[in-house]
């Protein structure tokens, strides 16, 4: 029945769900060409792979981004924690793969004898991979509720985020947290006893990151299409009329953070062994507000946009900070203000205006 | 008859010295021929034996002027002597001239001695001229005299030392004759002196003269009334300091919350009054910082006679730079973003790293050395271990004083009069004739003047980089959160509360665990006060 309703989502717009199940398969198809002797015209490199792979997730985290600005209208400013910390829940399993017997280099460094009691455990991976949606989610609801409950909006709720990231960022920052400090958790060996760095795990760990986006996407865009949808789309615009119609907007609010976070925290678990590296950096409070970008450029509210955003603005980041460091930051600073003066729905809103350009007349009241 | 039998005597005695010399006097001729010279004090010097020459120096004969002089040839060795008591000086050329006379003396040096110093009377010259510069006039070289004098406390003369613990008003030079005072009560070995020693203690705040009482408690074979007395002395000690401890923890809370204020006035000002969420307000701090450096900078190579001076045109120079800049950013960024606040904070983003960027790409992405203007550096001395800066005094005054002159141009001015009037209702205000949008712009510039400002500050008690900006960003903003939207009032309480607390927690556990500790308080508090300390009242909903 979900697999009908999931096709109706499409059936209004024929080719472009023609076009994404392609895209979705030509990502889900890339990584295999990693298999390829090396010396093959479609041989795709180590480099090229973990480029792919760590788009991807940051895709993932966009579409997280987009179910609560785009849907909710609640702008976040520090998914970067949440990308971390299922970042550094999966890095505890890959650091106790790496040392089996003994503590991590840099707690030995610091002269621990035993590990902290919240690594009890991470050398499972069902254990880790619980960590990795337990703790965004976990972090996220406690937040939420706290800031939903008092009804925190819009800047002062961004704001606030950022300083829960920028506090975030010192506690990580320190050695005695536990996780590395400021060198975060590097030196990742294997994962389920097979090395990280082979061909077939690369492949195995970028086609389960095209799975996850894809599952995610599908899903959301499903779940948008139901009544809870609606409602967090009528959050967006009119909380208050909603709230005087009956409706508890802090739950629904909470539900869609909360489940944001999960996905942002999953993407962050992919991220790491593709990359092997998880740094305190990678929660901070500008990669966090770069997050933003991608979905304003991709536009907001439409699942799409974001992925479309991610990877265009990541792809120009890993040309421009090889090819000309300096220009990038100017180029990002320079997309920020063009797309919020210019394009306020993103790309994919740029499309649809060019198709029809009423399509907007209806949602200019915002 | 007589005479020539007189004339024979007389002759016979000339004729033979043994027999004079037996008779007539002891003393030696070479005496004999200094007398002739004149004596002069260097020449008594230069002739004693060690022993004489100590208490020459204790007790000497001529102007302290002299002596000084005398002590400057001897430091520099420069001081040798004929066997006659001539006192000559060698130059740095080789020849010498004449002590007394300072004519040019055709010696060689193979006739001459060379006086030298060893290093008990090193010892003597320096407590000597401590016990000199104790007289002072100047407080700087009473304090360092009295410091040379407190290495060596036992030594110090008695009288000397009650005679200026009389006078003394300065309070830096008292507590170190105070110390000396004590060490030599403690050392006295008279149970009666040890105990008045103690009791005089007890009045002090030095956190040396603690280390003291308890050194000597620590000796078992002191009598139970001096034990008492000791203790006593040690608990009063300890809480003066501790009292002085703390008062300088609530200075310095004190000096991060004008900081704070600084950093936090121009966002309130941009926020509260024009709802726009400026990003790029930790960069336009940055930009004041860096335009002090370059004011510096022209001051050193342009006007060296008085660099000192730089300040007073970075003052201005910071203010207009950032405003300019701000007021630019307005007419391309801001202006098609009135009322869609998110979006702003976007733009804003996107401008503060563009203009990190560029200020790499100019100064480089060091750090840049901004020197403290040299009557900036050293303090307030309150006691010996609480030093307020001058630096940091100077940064609490300034805030008062930008907080006035922006509460004069809100509340006081025709501009401020406009201001008001456009934010609190648009519509009406454009339609009595006010340019709204040049008042935007404006506004907008005085917001980014004011963190100008806060950068010149800035400079001249952190480091000034293209990050200086990020670090006061997030908690500028907290300021505005916490104090409740475009109040000034709430504004400098909630900078107050924040930096005052912030520094007792950092001494309390950490500068990290406090930092977080306070974003937790300041998370719980806005559930509680989701407005901020000054809610705006009125009939807006959202």
């Amino acid at each position: 029945m979900i697999i009908s309703n999931v096709l109706k989502l499409f059936a209004g717009n024929k080719w472009g769900a023609v076009s994404i199940a392609v895209s979705f398969l030509i990502l889900l198809l890339l990584p295999l060409l990693h298999l390829l002797p090396s010396d093959s015209a479609f041989y795709l490199s180590a480099y090229w792979i973990t480029l792919l792979g760590k788009i991807m997730c940051f895709a993932l985290v966009a579409l997280a981004l987009d179910l609560v600005w785009g849907y909710a209208g609640i702008l976040s400013l520090g998914h970067g924690l949440y990308f971390a910390l299922g970042g550094y829940c999966f890095g505890m399993y890959l650091m106790r793969e790496a040392s089996p017997d003994a503590l991590p280099p840099f707690m030995v460094f610091l002269d621990w004898k035993a590990l902290p009691w919240y690594w009890t455990g991470s050398q499972h991976l069902w254990w880790a991979s619980l960590l990795v949606i337990l703790v965004p989610g976990l972090v996220a609801f406690i937040f939420g509720y706290f800031a939903f409950r008092s009804k925190i909006k819009g800047v002062y709720f961004s704001i606030i985020t950022q300083a829960m990231t920028f506090a975030a960022t010192l506690l990580f920052f320190r050695n005695e947290t536990g996780f590395g400090g400021n060198n975060g958790f590097t030196g990742f060996t294997t994962i389920m006893g097979y090395s990280i760095t082979s061909p077939t795990t690369r492949v195995v760990l970028c086609m389960l990151t095209a799975v996850s986006l894809m599952l995610c996407f599908v899903g959301l865009r499903y779940l948008m299409s139901l009544p809870f949808g609606r409602v967090l789309g009528a959050v967006r615009d009119s909380e208050n009329r909603l709230r005087f119609l009956g409706y508890r907007t802090q739950w629904y609010k909470l539900t869609a953070w909360t489940l944001s976070a999960v996905i942002a925290g999953i993407a962050g678990a992919l991220y790491v062994p593709q990359v092997g590296i998880i740094n305190p950096s990678e929660m901070g409070a500008s990669n966090s507000i770069e997050m933003a970008v991608w979905v304003a450029m991709g536009g907001r509210g439409t699942l799409i946009g974001p992925l479309l955003g991610a990877g265009i603005v990541n792809a120009a980041k890993s040309y421009f900070t090889v090819a000309y460091p300096e220009v990038w930051l100017l180029l990002l600073g320079g997309l920020f203000i063009v797309v919020t003066l210019f394009l306020p729905y993103g790309i994919v809103g740029l499309f649809k205006q060019l198709q029809h350009s009423k399509f907007f007349a209806k949602r200019e009241g915002k | 008859m007589l005479r020539p039998m007189l004339t024979l005597l007389l002759s016979i005695s000339c004729l033979s010295p043994v027999f004079a010399d037996d008779v007539v006097t002891p003393v030696a001729p070479v005496s004999t021929a200094v007398d002739a010279v004149a004596i002069s004090p260097v020449s008594k010097f230069v002739l004693a034996d060690f022993d004489g020459q100590m208490a020459l120096i204790e007790h000497w004969p001529d102007s302290p002027a002299s002596l000084e002089n005398l002590f400057t040839a001897l430091e520099n060795d420069q001081l040798y002597a004929d066997a006659k008591g001539h006192a000559y000086l060698m130059q740095s050329d080789g020849t010498f001239t004449d002590y007394v006379t300072d004519q040019k003396a055709n010696v060689s040096a193979d006739a001459l001695t060379a006086i030298s110093l060893n290093n008990a009377m090193r010892t003597a010259i320096d407590e000597h001229r401590a016990k000199a510069g104790l007289m002072a006039a100047d407080v700087a070289t009473r304090q360092a005299a009295a410091t040379t004098l407190a290495a060596d406390p036992l030594s110090v003369d008695d009288a000397i030392l009650t005679e200026r613990l009389k006078v003394e008003k300065a309070p830096s030079v008292l507590a170190i004759l105070t110390r000396i005072q004590a060490q030599k009560d403690m050392a006295s070995g008279d149970a009666k002196r040890e105990l008045a020693g103690a009791e005089s203690l007890a009045s002090s705040n030095d956190p040396e003269i603690l280390n003291l009482v308890q050194e000597k408690l620590a000796d078992p074979s002191i009598s139970p009334t001096l034990k008492a007395a000791l203790t006593s002395a040690e608990h009063k000690i300890a809480l003066k300091i501790k009292g002085s401890e703390w008062g300088g923890y609530l200075f310095s809370g004190l000096s991060m919350a004008s900081i704070l204020l600084l950093a936090a006035l121009g966002l309130a000002i941009t926020y509260g009054l024009l709802g726009v969420i400026n990003m790029a307000h930790g960069e336009l701090i940055m930009i004041g910082a860096y335009t002090t450096y370059v004011m510096q900078g022209l001051f050193n190579h342009y006007l060296p006679s008085i660099a000192d001076g730089y300040l007073f045109a970075a003052i201005p120079a910071a203010f207009l730079v950032s405003a300019v800049i701000g007021m630019i950013i307005e007419r391309i960024v801001i202006r098609p973003l009135y009322g869609r606040q998110l979006e702003t904070l976007l733009a804003t983003f996107g401008v503060s790293l563009i203009l990190m960027q560029l200020v790499r790409m100019i100064f480089g992405a060091q750090n840049v050395e901004v020197a403290n203007a040299s009557w900036m550096s050293g303090g307030v001395i309150i006691s010996p271990s609480l030093t307020l800066p001058y630096s940091r005094i100077a940064i609490i005054g300034f805030t008062l004083a930008v907080l006035l002159a922006v509460k004069w141009l809100i509340s006081g001015t025709r501009f401020g009069l406009f201001v008001r009037a456009v934010t609190q209702n648009r519509q009406m205000a454009r339609a009595i004739g006010v340019r709204s949008s040049r008042i935007d712009m404006l506004a907008f510039g005085l917001g980014s003047g004011l963190a100008g400002l806060a950068g010149c500050a800035l400079s001249q008690i952190g480091n000034v980089g293209p990050d200086l900006g990020q670090n006061y960003i997030v908690d500028a903003f907290l300021v505005v959160v916490v104090g409740g939207v475009g109040q000034l009032l709430g504004a400098m309480l909630a900078a107050f509360g924040l930096g005052v607390s912030g520094k007792f927690l950092e001494v309390m556990m950490g500068a990290v665990l406090a930092k977080i500790l306070l974003l937790g308080l300041i998370i719980l508090f806005i559930q509680r006060r989701p407005q901020g300390l000054f809610a705006v009242k009125g009939r807006f909903v959202e």
